[in-house]
Formats: C-alpha cells, sequence, structure tokens
C-alpha cells in the first residue's frame, strides 16, 4: 500500500480529482458549479493521460535531445484534441445555461424544478 | 491511388467544412442555409453510395490521411460493416432535409448544426482508431445538444444541458477507458489494438478499459438507467430535428458499441471475459423491459417513440451481449438488421409525427382520435411504421427482431428469447392504443379547434415561445371545450392541411415504403456482410 502511493500517487490523486469532479456533477443544485464539475472531471482524464506518457527524467517530446529518453508525445496530443473538445462543450453548456437563467431566473435546478412544476 | 480512396475523406471533411458557410453567408444572404445543405447533401448522398458499390464489390477501403503510419497516424476505413451505417446516414440526412425544406426549422444556424452533426456521424461510421472516434462522439453530441436546445420553448435548453452534461460524463467514460487501452497495448489503431489486447501483459487494465467503455456507451445509446436524457431530448428537439437525432445519434453510438466489439476487443477475448457478455446482455434486456413499459404509460406521442427506442436499442445491446457469449453470426446480423431498420423506421415515425403536429395539431395520445379519417395518407404511413416496429413481417422491425431471437436460441440462452417475445407484446400494447385512437375513435370535439385554428402559412419559425411545454399539452385534454382561447392552441391548433406540403407526405411514404421493401430483402443484409462476419468471427 505504501509502495502504491509512493509510485502511483499521480493516480491516486487523479481518481480523488475524478470523484470530486463527479460528485459536483450530482450533488451541486447550481448549474454552472455543475458545469464546472464537469470540467474538473474532465481535467482529472487529461492529467490522467499526462502521467500516463510521463517518463522518468524523460526530456519534452517537442526537441529531443540525443540520447536521452523522451515523453511519448501521443497522449500530450490527444489531450491537445481533447481539451478543445472540453472548451466547445463548456461554451455550448454556458450559453445554455444563460437562456435557461432569461427564460426561468434562475441558476438552481431546485427552484428550476419548482418553476418548472408550478407552469 | 485510385478515386475511391479519397472519398472516405471527403465524406468526412464536406460536410464539416460546409457547416460553417450557412453562418458565413447569413451574414449577406438570409435564406441560403438550405441550398448549401442540399448541395452538400446531393454530393455526400452519391459519394456514399458510389463508395458503398466499391466496398460491396471489391472489399475495404483505407485511407490513411497525409499518409502518415497508422502507429499515430489517422486513419479512414470503410468496411462492409460501416458501409451499411454511412449509407442509412446520408440517406437519412438527405430525406430530413427534403422535409424541412417546407416543415422544419429554418434558419441559417438550424444547417450549421445539422451539417455539423453529418460529419460527425460519418466520422463515427468511418473511424479507424479509437481517439478520433471520441472527437467524433463529440463532434455528433455538440450538434446534437445545439440541436435540441434550439427547439420551441424554454424547456429544451434544460432537456438541452441534461443532454449535455450526461453526455460530457458519457463521453469521459469512454476517454478513460481509451486511456487504459492505451496503457495496456500502446497503440490507438483498431486494427493495431485488435492483435495487441489478446497478448496485452496487464489484462486487468483491458477488463477495466471495457467496463468504462461499456459504461460510456450505455449512456450514449440511452440504456436504462443511464436513457434519462433521451426522453426529453427527443420531445424538446424541434419537429424537423428530432427525427435526424432519433434515427441517427443513437444508432452510430451503438454501431461504434459493436464495432469496438467485434474489430477492437475481439469476440474470442471477450468470450473468455469473465461476466462480460453476461453483463451486456442483462443490460440490454433490462432495458428492453423497462423502455417498453415506459413507453406504454406516455401520453405524449413523441415521448412514447423516445421510450420505445430506449427498448429497440435494448435488443441490439443484447444482441452485442449473444455475440460475445459465443460468438453467433446470426446474432451480429440481428443487431445490425435491427439498427438499420430501427432506425429507418423512427425517421420515418417522428416525420409523421412532426407532419401530423403542423396539420392536425396533435400531439398527444388522446389527440390522435379521428386521424384516419382526416389525413388518411399520414395516418396509413404511420400504422404501417408502428405495426413494423412491433416486428409483424414482412418488415425490416420483424428480421432485426427474428435473427436476435434466433441467436439468442442457438446460444440456449431462452431468457433473452423469452424478453423478446414479452417486450413485442408489451410493444404491442403502446401501438394498439395509438391505432385504436387513430381507426376507431371518431374525432371528438376535440377536432373543432383544429377547423378554427388560424392557418398560417408559414410553417417555419414564427411559433410563439412557451407554449410547447408538457404541461400545456397535458392541459390541452381539459380545454377542449373551449376551442377558441387557450394559448396551447395556437401552436396546437393551428393546423391545417395546407401546411403540409405533398412532399413531406412524399417522404413519410417513401420512408413506409423502403422499410416494408427492406423486409423483404433482409436475407440480402446478411450477404453483403458475408465478408466482414469471416473476418471477425472466422
Amino acid at each position: 500500500m505504501i509502495e502504491l502511493l509512493a509510485n502511483r500517487y499521480a493516480y491516486l490523486l487523479l481518481f480523488v480529482l475524478l470523484g470530486i469532479g463527479m460528485y459536483m456533477i450530482i450533488a451541486n443544485e447550481n448549474l454552472v458549479k455543475k458545469l464546472i464539475g464537469v470540467n474538473l472531471f474532465q481535467t482529472a482524464i487529461f492529467l490522467f493521460f499526462i502521467a500516463m506518457a510521463y517518463v522518468d527524467g524523460g526530456a519534452a517530446p517537442i526537441v529531443p535531445n540525443e540520447g536521452s529518453e523522451v515523453a511519448s508525445p501521443l497522449p500530450q496530443v490527444i489531450v491537445l484534441t481533447a481539451i478543445v473538445v472540453g472548451i466547445a462543450m463548456t461554451a455550448v453548456g454556458l450559453s445554455l445555461i444563460i437562456r435557461i437563467y432569461s427564460e426561468y431566473g434562475t441558476l438552481r435546478e431546485d427552484t428550476l424544478r419548482e418553476v418548472r412544476a408550478d407552469e | 491511388m485510385s478515386s475511391a480512396d479519397l472519398i472516405p475523406v471527403l465524406l468526412v471533411v464536406a460536410p464539416i467544412l460546409a457547416a460553417v458557410l450557412p453562418i458565413a453567408l447569413g451574414l449577406r444572404y438570409d435564406r441560403t442555409g438550405w441550398s448549401v445543405a442540399a448541395i452538400t447533401m446531393t454530393g455526400l448522398f452519391a459519394a456514399a453510395v458510389y463508395l458503398a458499390s466499391v466496398v460491396y464489390t471489391d472489399g475495404q477501403v483505407v485511407h490513411a490521411l497525409g499518409n502518415y503510419d497508422s502507429r499515430y497516424g489517422i486513419e479512414l476505413v470503410a468496411d462492409q460493416f460501416s458501409m451499411l451505417v454511412v449509407v442509412l446516414v446520408a440517406a437519412v440526412a438527405a430525406g430530413v432535409l427534403a422535409y424541412t425544406r417546407r416543415g422544419g426549422p429554418r434558419g441559417n444556424t438550424f444547417y450549421t448544426a445539422y451539417l455539423l452533426l453529418v460529419g460527425g456521424l460519418l466520422g463515427i461510421s468511418l473511424t479507424g482508431d479509437v481517439f478520433n472516434l471520441f472527437v467524433f462522439l463529440e463532434i455528433t453530441s455538440l450538434a446534437t445538444y445545439a440541436l435540441v436546445a434550439s427547439g420551441d420553448g424554454p424547456e429544451s435548453a434544460v432537456a438541452g444541458l441534461k443532454y449535455l452534461i450526461l453526455g460530457t460524463v458519457a463521453a469521459s467514460m469512454y476517454l478513460i477507458g481509451v486511456g487504459f487501452l492505451f496503457m495496456a497495448t500502446g497503440t490507438l489503431n483498431m486494427v493495431a489494438l485488435a492483435d495487441a489486447i489478446p497478448a496485452a501483459e496487464r489484462p486487468t487494465l483491458v477488463r477495466a478499459a471495457f467496463a468504462f467503455i461499456f459504461i460510456g456507451f450505455a449512456v450514449k445509446v440511452a440504456q436504462w438507467p443511464l436513457h434519462t436524457w433521451q426522453p426529453d431530448a427527443y420531445q424538446q428537439a424541434p419537429d424537423g430535428a428530432t427525427p435526424l437525432i432519433a434515427a441517427l445519434v443513437s444508432t452510430a453510438s451503438a454501431y461504434a458499441f459493436g464495432r469496438l466489439l467485434v474489430s477492437v476487443f475481439g469476440v474470442d477475448y471477450l468470450v473468455s471475459m469473465p461476466y462480460a457478455a453476461e453483463i451486456v446482455v442483462a443490460v440490454g434486456c433490462v432495458s428492453v423491459l423497462a423502455g417498453t413499459t415506459l413507453a406504454v404509460i406516455q401520453r405524449d406521442v413523441k415521448r412514447m417513440l423516445a421510450y420505445s427506442s430506449v427498448s429497440q436499442f435494448g435488443l441490439v445491446i443484447a444482441a452485442y451481449g449473444i455475440v460475445i457469449h459465443d460468438a453467433t453470426e446470426t446474432a451480429l446480423v440481428g443487431a445490425t438488421v435491427h439498427l438499420i431498420g430501427h432506425g429507418l423506421m423512427k425517421v420515418g415515425l417522428f416525420l409523421a409525427v412532426g407532419a401530423i403536429a403542423i396539420s392536425y395539431g396533435a400531439r398527444t395520445v388522446d389527440e390522435y382520435a379521428g386521424l384516419a379519417d382526416n389525413r388518411p395518407v399520414l395516418a396509413g404511413a404511420m400504422a404501417v411504421l408502428l405495426i413494423s416496429l412491433v416486428g409483424v413481417p414482412p418488415s425490416v422491425g420483424f428480421v432485426g427482431k427474428w435473427y436476435i431471437a434466433l441467436g439468442a436460441v442457438q446460444s440456449q440462452l431462452w431468457p433473452v428469447a423469452a424478453v423478446i417475445f414479452l417486450s413485442t407484446m408489451l410493444t404491442l400494447a403502446y401501438v394498439a392504443r395509438l391505432l385504436e385512437k387513430m381507426y376507431f375513435t371518431p374525432a371528438s370535439s376535440l377536432e373543432s379547434p383544429h377547423r378554427s385554428g388560424a392557418i398560417v402559412a408559414d410553417g417555419g419559425d414564427d411559433v410563439p415561445d412557451g407554449v410547447a411545454d408538457d404541461t400545456a399539452l397535458e392541459g390541452a385534454l381539459e380545454r377542449n371545450g373551449d376551442p377558441s382561447g387557450s394559448p396551447a392552441r395556437n401552436r396546437v391548433g393551428r393546423g391545417s392541411p395546407d401546411d403540409v406540403s405533398f412532399g413531406m407526405v412524399a417522404i413519410v411514404v417513401v420512408v413506409t415504403v423502403v422499410v416494408v421493401v427492406l423486409g423483404f430483402a433482409g436475407g440480402a443484409f446478411a450477404e453483403l456482410l458475408e465478408p466482414f462476419l469471416t473476418e471477425v468471427l472466422g
């Protein structure tokens, strides 16, 4: 267990972050905070990919030094693409939240449920 | 390099590039969206049919983008399995486009989202590596969120956001699975993965990857209990967009899951994975039963059909479970036929529902009373499609169910066969309820508001906000004694036959005819798939 903590602490931290994101999505009533939860969840996955590509003492894959080991570039490229996807998702989500706010005048899901039930 | 090699690239890139045009041209001209989309779709449809003819005669077409090595480059692969979905996407999208000319949302932004959606769907069908599958899934999903949220009422924004949060979490789950696969094998290419997975040193990682990927797709395909986004999304999306979403988005996800099962993990590997088949079959079967049961108790027709999708996709997932239980060819053919057939049936049904809502003003099951007398063609087409949904021969709905049930029996999975039989009975329950209203209940006083409703010449954008929500529709029944006044009637009751063009009805009829004709041609699917099946199942 201690060995696991010493060698794999990055993964443990990432799954804690994943859990925080998931918890925010489920438990937070505020729509904006829910969306931030989704972002945290995604960020944890991005970090997971980066941790996976890490090579102890490896150089950055942009300009490889002769002879030294290089971190795997493929996951880093993947994360770059995934970040773009995440930004697009956040933009669409926020614009939907703005529309909901202007229609119902609330950002909280519980209030929203009451308003919709009243109609 | 022959010309067919370039077509997969064209199919993915052309709609995504063309998606920019409606907005760019919209700065100067008002309504160019439809024309841009129509030109693009005509080209795409022709290209898809040509590519299909090449693939079915000469075998698969592979294109490596930029000629990079497939270990780190991007590959597009068109084979017998993917071309079925590509042709379905092109045909359905072209049909829906013709329908939206008169019936649909008309803004330029709608056509941007529409073209992005088509590009994403074709990308899902053609991509050859698991990470680009994630990217295309997200392109498709983003376009779908926008389409759902472009519905009339504020409810549509809530439905869109719900779908966005669930869909993003699902895609992220899939991405975690991809990460595990990469850790276990060091590659993302589907062909390379298929070789590397059975040899992976750490099988636990592969199992975890499978679990995450399955959960991700269970949300995307709307399997119970992760289906909750689907009824809201289908109901709240504009009538012109629902057919597209209902027929294609979950279908493409289900296809992608099947592709991962048979070409990436490999059936031989999954057969030996403990509990994999049992869990997939169980999730599918529970969805079949839950979906049909929930459909029976719905009052809104669009919502009822959405729950019916949950159950029909449950059948497909159960069929995949049978495939990985002991590698039966029959169940895989059944899953494919049912995917295609269900897509066609749902596009026809939702197009008919849209046309009926415009011309007859009916949205709930009760309001469908007397439809057969007033709109015989639409009612007839809808009846045939509904009966096909139950699985009555000769229709494509029967062929798919038959192959799946046959596969279950061959694999000695009797509970699955029982579930299919039970769900057919329950499907008949909600179909019969609607048919009874359409054909045997005379149009009561409900009819009068439709007659008095104002005839709106433009069936497009000018729908008043906020009257399309659930409560207004459910309240419509109580208000039917008061024909003119209620605001809900502005939308529900503005119907007139003039709002539906001949073309809109013609498309519904064409889809119905195709569904029946494919029912006769059911065995042809198995022949088309034959080379693919021998490759993946040995």
